[in-house]
């Protein structure tokens, strides 16, 4: 059932997940238990405060006699009889609702390995054939219709995984491994946000998964193992060399001398939809303005801001925008 | 027109003696939430320990030889303060003073024994999170003792001054109420800490 | 064997000349020994109530400041780092220095009055712990107004609150300030349980006490269990910090997870701890504006005490995302949904009360029974929140911040400003304004609730919480504007209830000694009480002493003119814990210093504390070791020890 929920990327009253398929109409129980006692319980009050009210407002309450009235204490049992019904129910489903999504799948068609840092995400695919395994962030791609096991990391403090549309949140807490699952229903893309408060740009800490078609995700993830191209112009090299030296103290770029790995990793950033987390569209405007002036865009993120002269900016952007 | 119920206690205790008052339910408040502390500091301990990694117990076979004397040396304490107590029942107020000053210094004889059990340590507080939990906990106790200790010194010099009777031994009852609990934390944290690894916790990886 | 010192007090009926003995015996001391060294608890409550409000307006005024903020997307009023100041400021003081001290103040001011007593069992600590409580607000916004403020919410997580993520001052402020407050709360708890059970007038066994005496009883013997949890965890949190232990880091043993159970191990009774007192109140005063008695007065004392049980076994549902293990979550998911039947209890009888009683509209019942309605509210999104798959959806989203502040506004404030009205005209001796107390209360009850409600849309929506700002991706954008205006109209009523105090004080009708025409023992004496509250001490035969004769019980009646006279010395009597049969007298502590020295001394060492110096640290102890060796020393008139002289 779909509630036009389109403009509001990470409402849960839509499923497109088996996870969160699976909760959904739990949800929707409960939400729908909690309106009806609400407006039973306002029908009765409002009938309460009304049937036997002192008739003059402005009588002195001395005027008023007591009710010597009924002991009444069968309103409470049955109300607590009444109530008792949805709440047993609730616990039931929930037990099961819970076993039936708590589990990771048995076989997963995909393995990642997510790690949560201030104020981004680490996304490792992972493989048995160690030639297979790549890294990248904030942008998941994954084959819809089948299960994958995302395990949960946590790289400084904690942060919370969660993509409303897949799968509910999981945390990524240091010194142990979590783990959460998701497997879309259609393609799309989802977005996903970190849910635990974990410092001054946890508002922009956006995830996005892209699910696809078997066929165009191994396109993907193929061309996520290659290399950065070589450059081909003068401004993509001395971009490159730019990059290397500026930016390798943090970041990577598989292929040249950049390797660090505090940072996202940049060797496909121009194949992301966003960046800075999903703070940004991925575009060339935006590219230079968050090259250039980080923190008035993500104020305490711990990318510095870069003082770089116009020329700089513009071979830094050539050769970043060929890294597809 | 119903009669009233007036309230008419004949001869009741006026001001606090030793079955009736307030002070007593006081310290005992103050021992739940003491002892409420030390509970949540051997839950630490034990849930370090059963998350922890392998080798967590930095020593598998805690050293006894300075908590099982310190361990008698506490039951004494207590067994010397429950004397001193039974003798101010008696209106024996030097017996009390002196039970009390000897259960004093077995005090004082405990916390060096701590003192010297943590110099022994082959780690110190920073070294993990099992030596950090070990020191704090026992550290804790060191100070509760301390605060005992004053409470023990100001209640001879009362007792020595006469202050107290079989009628009047509220102070008493209270100041040895505080130390029997803190013979019972000792107790809990003994066996958690020095006996608990040698029945297998912490042993598992 | 020397004799018991025993004595039969003198029964009798009052005169002027025996209040004006009683008068001199009682009255605080003029002068700076009565301001700082007061016992009276009445002065000790009106001083809670109203430092409770300041904190109350200080965290008012940062929410607003906040919704400013989160009016439109992409707002820059405030930066990330003072959002983060602010949000965390917010819930400290909301939670930690106005819930839970406002209903310490009520019930520290009506106690003895509800209970027939002339004093809490133990003054002084009841003077020490408002000093304490002072003394810890004034330390922690020390820290907020130096930009150091907590800024890691109030709950604080590790590893962000250790000094790798957050190496500013910050988080020892909290640390330490918090740890000042939890003495202030546990001296306080040991003060009501030991009066709830000791100090009731005779004849008013347990059955009989005020539901608002149960929830207060219950909540600090809650208080008194687990405050010692989150002073540990924030101890712990100081020593990673600063002493280099590893309790909370992973890399040499420590846990990440040992931090959230042993804050929620305490910050789950807490909440129950904020407002069963509030729910007290709506008992209580519900049936003086029915005119009626309380409907299953047995069974919402039973409601009251099983709520707060089963709160000690709930805490792991603020953790159902860190990865635990399903059977045991299953646990506590389950406790969640169980812990809504005594609840329900409550709403049950207070619906059936007014259903079965004449409603007399006055400020006092619109805001009582208001509670009613934003309880159930927020309980419901309790409700959703308990089921473990469904929280995976809610938690961290407006939804909680939703239901948190209907649980929270809907029963505490709600129930405190109908406590404003309904008890003022007792310590005042004048009425608040009435048209302006129905405008008060529809203004907040509208702005409260277009605050709110928009708010579990917003949840459902998806919007995280604790976040300085927000995308239009979102599509959040009119449902944040909406509750914006409606937190400002919200503010405009609370502040109307401040108009209609400062008003009153001046220019209020005459009170008289019961207004209401209500049942209970403070509704007996003068308004305001004169400072030993009862010329003699009465005996109670029932839950409704002033109405008895009306609900034309059979049997005794209670007697509140004719009682124990104990005019010699301060005095009050002490009566067992079940029956509340007299067993003793006690003699009750003068005006003193040792109180305010002792928080003094105290504040001194954790300020040393914070500054890492040795020498302030050691004047604070030694201040706080002269203080209690004064306190605590023997002394005669409160025949601790013997006479002088044989």
């Amino acid at each position: 059932m779909s509630m036009g929920l389109a403009a509001y990327p990470l409402s849960y009253l839509e499923a497109s997940g088996t996870r969160a398929d699976h909760i959904l109409p739990l949800t929707r129980y409960m939400l729908g238990v909690a309106i009806l006692v609400c407006l039973v319980i306002g029908v009765l009050l409002w009938i309460a405060v009304r049937r036997n009210r002192s008739a003059i407002s402005s009588l002195a309450i001395r005027e008023v006699p007591l009710v010597r009235g009924p002991d009444a204490v069968r309103w409470i049992s049955v109300g607590l009889t009444v109530s008792a019904v949805p709440i047993v129910i609730a616990l039931i489903w929930t037990l099961t609702a819970l076993a039936s999504t708590s589990g990771p799948p048995a076989h997963p068609a995909l393995t990642l390995d997510v790690t949560g840092h201030q104020w981004w995400w680490e996304v490792r695919y992972d493989s048995t054939d160690p030639s297979q395994v790549f890294l990248t962030a904030n942008e998941i791609h994954i084959p819809v219709g089948e299960p994958v096991l995302v395990r949960l990391h946590g790289g400084d403090v904690i942060h919370s995984f969660w993509v409303p549309k897949l799968t509910g949140k999981t945390d990524t807490i240091p010194g142990q491994v979590n783990f959460s699952w998701i497997r879309a229903d259609r393609p799309g893309l989802y977005r996903g946000q970190c849910t635990e408060y974990c410092g001054y740009q946890h508002a922009h800490m956006s995830i996005e998964v892209v699910a696809e078609p078997r066929a165009a995700f191994e396109h993907w993830r193929i061309a996520q193992l290659a290399p950065a191209p070589a450059p081909i112009t003068a401004e993509q090299t001395r971009g490159e060399e730019l990059v290397q030296y500026r930016c390798g103290s943090c970041h990577q770029v598989r292929g040249t001398l950049a390797g660090a790995l505090s940072a996202p990793d940049l060797t496909h950033v121009a194949s992301r939809r966003t960046l800075a987390a999903g703070t940004l569209l991925n575009n060339p405007g935006n590219l230079s303005g968050w090259i250039e002036n980080p923190q008035s865009i993500k104020p305490g993120a711990l990318m510095p801001d870069q003082y770089l002269s116009a020329q700089e900016l513009a071979d830094a952007r050539a050769y970043l925008e060929t890294l597809r | 027109m119903a009669e009233r119920a007036v309230s008419r206690p004949q001869d009741i205790p006026l001001g606090p003696t030793h079955r009736v008052g307030v002070g007593r339910w006081g310290i005992w408040t103050v021992i739940a939430t003491e002892a409420a502390l030390f509970g949540y500091l051997l839950f630490a301990y034990f849930y370090l320990g059963a998350q922890g990694p392998p080798g967590w117990l930095l020593e598998p076979h805690p050293s006894l030889k300075y908590a099982v004397p310190g361990t008698v040396i506490v039951l004494l304490s207590a067994l010397l303060t429950w004397w001193g107590v039974q003798a101010i029942l008696r209106d024996r107020r030097v017996q009390s003073a002196i039970a009390f000053a000897v259960a004093w210094l077995l005090g004082i004889g405990s916390v060096w024994l701590q003192i010297l059990d943590w110099k022994a340590k082959p780690f110190h507080l920073g070294t993990s999170s099992y030596s950090s939990i070990y020191y704090v906990t026992t550290g804790f106790d060191v100070l509760h003792v301390l605060v005992g200790l004053v409470i023990f010194f100001f209640l001879i010099l009362w007792t020595a001054l006469g202050y107290f009777s079989a009628r009047r031994s509220l102070v008493v009852t209270v100041s040895a109420l505080y130390w029997y609990f803190l013979t019972v934390t000792w107790l809990a944290i003994f066996v958690t800490f020095y006996v608990s690894p040698y029945l297998g916790f912490g042993q598992w990886q | 064997m020397m004799p018991e010192v025993t004595t039969t007090p003198r029964v009798g009926i009052s005169g002027v000349e025996h209040e004006a003995k009683l008068e001199r015996l009682w009255e605080s001391e003029p002068g700076l020994k009565g301001f700082l060294g007061t016992v009276d608890h009445k002065k000790i409550g009106i001083r809670y109530i109203v430092t409770a409000f300041v904190f109350l307006a200080l965290g008012g005024v940062e929410a607003l400041v906040m919704r400013m903020q989160l009016a439109g997307p992409n707002l820059s009023l405030l930066t990330p780092r003072e959002y983060n100041q602010l949000f965390s400021t917010h819930g400290m003081t909301m939670i930690f220095l106005y819930a839970s001290p406002i209903l310490s103040g009520f019930s520290n001011y009506l106690w003895p009055l509800l209970l027939g007593s002339r004093d809490m069992a133990f003054p002084r600590l009841n003077a020490l712990s408002y000093w304490i409580y002072l003394a810890a607000g004034i330390f922690l916004y020390s820290g907020f107004l130096t930009g150091n403020g907590p800024n890691d919410g109030w709950f604080n997580y590790v590893p962000y609150a250790e000094r790798d993520y957050n190496p500013g001052l910050n988080q020892d402020f909290y640390a330490l300030g918090m740890i000042l407050l939890g003495i202030s709360t546990t001296v306080g708890a040991a003060n009501f349980i030991v009066t709830a059970f000791r100090t009731r007038a005779p004849g008013m066994s347990i059955n009989r006490m005020p539901i608002m005496v149960w929830g207060t009883l219950t909540a600090n013997v809650a208080n008194l269990i687990v405050v010692p949890a989150v002073s540990l965890a924030f101890f712990l949190l100081w020593m990673d910090r600063n002493f280099g232990t590893h309790f909370y880091q992973p890399s040499n043993g420590g846990q990440v997870l040992l931090w959230q159970h042993l804050f929620w191990i305490y910050g789950h009774p807490w909440v129950y701890a904020i407002v069963l007192p509030a729910m007290g109140m709506v008992s209580d005063a519900l049936p003086v504006f029915c005119r009626r008695p309380l409907v299953g007065y047995a069974l919402v004392a039973f409601a009251t005490v099983s709520t707060m049980i089963l709160g000690f076994g709930v805490w792991v549902h603020h953790m159902f995302a860190t990865g635990l293990p399903g059977l045991g979550m299953s646990f506590f998911s389950g406790a969640s949904l169980l812990i809504i039947l005594p609840s329900a209890i409550s709403v049950f009888a207070w619906i059936a009360t007014i259903w079965h009683g004449r409603p007399v509209y006055r400020t006092p019942f619109l805001f009582f029974s208001s509670v009613i309605l934003l309880f159930v509210i927020g309980g419901v999104s309790g409700f959703m929140t308990a089921s473990v798959p469904v929280d995976w959806q809610l938690t961290d989203t407006y939804f909680v911040v939703a239901h948190i502040h209907y649980v929270l506004i809907g029963i505490n404030v709600f129930s405190v400003v109908g406590g404003v009205y309904f008890w003022f005209p007792k310590m005042t001796g004048r009425m608040l304004d009435e048209p302006l107390g129905k405008l008060n209360f529809w203004t907040m009850f509208i702005g409260f609730n277009l605050a709110f409600l928009p708010m579990h849309v917003t949840g459902l929506l998806g919007m995280p919480r604790r976040v300085y700002t927000y995308g239009a991706y979102g599509g959040w954008d009119t449902l944040n504007l909406i509750t914006s205006i409606g937190s400002f109209l919200f503010a405009l009523g609370v502040l109307l209830l401040l108009v209609n105090v400062l008003k009153s004080l001046k220019s209020g009708g005459p009170a008289g000694a019961n207004p209401w025409d209500a049942y209970s023992l403070e509704w007996s004496v003068p308004s305001p009480p004169p400072p030993y509250n009862f010329a003699v001490i009465p005996t109670v035969v029932s839950r409704y002493p002033l109405w008895e004769d009306r609900l034309g019980e059979e049997g005794l009646r209670s007697s509140i003119e004719r009682g124990m006279l104990l005019t010699q010395g301060k005095q009050t009597i002490g009566t067992s814990g079940v029956d509340a049969s007299p067993d003793i007298v006690l003699q009750m502590a003068e005006d003193s210093y040792a109180p305010v020295s002792l928080a003094a001394g105290t504040s001194l060492l954790f300020v040393g504390l914070l500054l890492k110096s040795i020498p302030i640290g050691a004047l604070g102890v030694a201040i706080a070791t002269l203080a209690l060796i004064a306190w605590m020393w023997p002394s005669f008139e409160l025949r601790e020890r013997e006479p002088e002289h044989g």
